[in-house]
């Protein structure tokens, strides 16, 4: 089970994407997962609320997008999406491929923050203290 | 205070997860292309066969070239042990917990190597399937070994190990017929989850198969090293 370890890389680069897009929140982190990514989905969701302890984006969730395999097919000379990781056959003429577009994807595609707290907005940018951090509603 | 001041913003990341051990291993990458040094990363099941198949390979190609080898394992140096056998240079990486090898650990254990000293580097990965599909090393290719002990559709198990190699190599070939292997179901199955993929079939034990599996290496290097320009 390696999903620590990219829960644990995951928080890392979206402590750093926050602060360079200048989200003083975190609500919710989108992620793309591809089913050839490796990655288990439940066992990524598990490992997040421990990697994210006692960060910045303590509370915030995690929202993941599957991706499933796209291939090109060289006999249609056109991209198509496969019904399952394997075969790797198109699904349209049932011509083998492996030349795989899309599928493998394990990104942090998007941030959803504040530029500010909801709520009165008085909780300073940088106290670096999580307990002031508001909970979820 | 106005209310957008509130509202949720969206901001577009498209970062991989792993950017950190990635951006490390082009790191590394670059650094073997200088120094002339062809890297493979071998990952398997435990029990495969990884360690015997190296120990044999490093010492054939130990009689003409400079190589070493890096060895992950949870815990314990026997591999490592083994793999001195065969004269080559030998570093154990003990990961832990970690089930996996990260360019981070290759980078640290090559400190104190003179990499213009190495013709061939071995990375022996932690025996696992899945976790280190996605944990660049640098390499220049990655075998994925099965054994004929396993099942021939494994590579259907774990299509993501299989889809992340550069060739295949399956292990004790002198002991298929005792364990029944079925060489088109193999195929079959690797080529369900990688049309096209290179196998090789080789046994550590009579030697069948290494020699031609060493030449092909060889012939890589060169090539490799023609388009770096660095032969």
């Amino acid at each position: 089970m390696h999903e620590l370890s990219i829960a644990y890389s995951l928080a890392e680069i979206a402590v750093e994407a926050a602060e360079e897009a200048g989200l003083k929140q975190v609500k919710a982190l989108y992620v793309k997962l591809g089913v050839l990514s490796g990655v288990a989905k439940e066992a990524l969701l598990f490992s997040f609320d421990v990697a994210i302890q006692g960060t910045p984006l303590e509370g915030a969730r995690l929202i993941v997008e599957e991706v499933p395999v796209k291939v090109f097919c060289p006999d249609c000379q056109e991209a198509r999406i496969l019904p399952a990781p394997f075969p790797m056959r198109c699904p349209v003429c049932g011509g083998k491929t492996g030349q795989v577009l899309e599928g493998r994807e394990m990104e942090l595609s998007a941030l959803e923050g504040g530029d500010s707290n909801a709520g009165d907005g008085i909780y300073p940018a940088d106290c670096g203290n999580s307990s002031e951090y508001p909970e979820e509603k | 205070m106005q209310e957008t001041a509130s509202t949720p913003r969206i901001v577009e990341i498209r970062q991989n997860i792993l950017k950190k051990n990635d951006l490390l291993a082009a790191r590394l990458r670059k650094r073997f292309h200088q120094a002339g040094v062809y890297v493979v990363n071998l990952v398997s099941s435990p029990g495969a066969g990884k360690t015997t198949f190296l120990t044999e390979v490093l010492s054939r190609l130990a009689e003409r070239y400079k190589v070493a080898a890096l060895v992950g394992d949870l815990a314990t140096d026997h591999d490592a042990e083994r793999l001195r056998q065969s004269g080559a240079r030998v570093k154990q990486i003990t990961t832990g917990t970690v089930c996996h090898l990260e360019a981070e650990m290759i980078e640290r254990s090559l400190e104190d190597w003179d990499l213009s000293d190495i013709d061939f580097l071995f990375i022996e990965n932690v025996g696992n399937l899945v976790c280190p599909a996605g944990y660049d090393l640098g390499e220049n290719r990655r075998v994925v070994l099965f054994s004929v002990t396993e099942g021939e559709d494994k590579p259907m198990k774990y299509p993501t190990i299989v889809n992340s190699a550069d060739e295949s190599i399956i292990t004790k070939m002198d002991m298929a017929e005792l364990a029944g292997f079925q060489r088109d179901r193999f195929y079959d199955s690797i080529y369900k989850v990688r049309p096209g993929i290179s196998v090789y079939e080789v046994s550590a034990r009579t030697g069948e198969g290494i020699g031609e599996w060493i030449s092909r290496l060889e012939a890589e290097k060169r090539a490799f090293q023609q388009r770096a320009g660095t032969l």
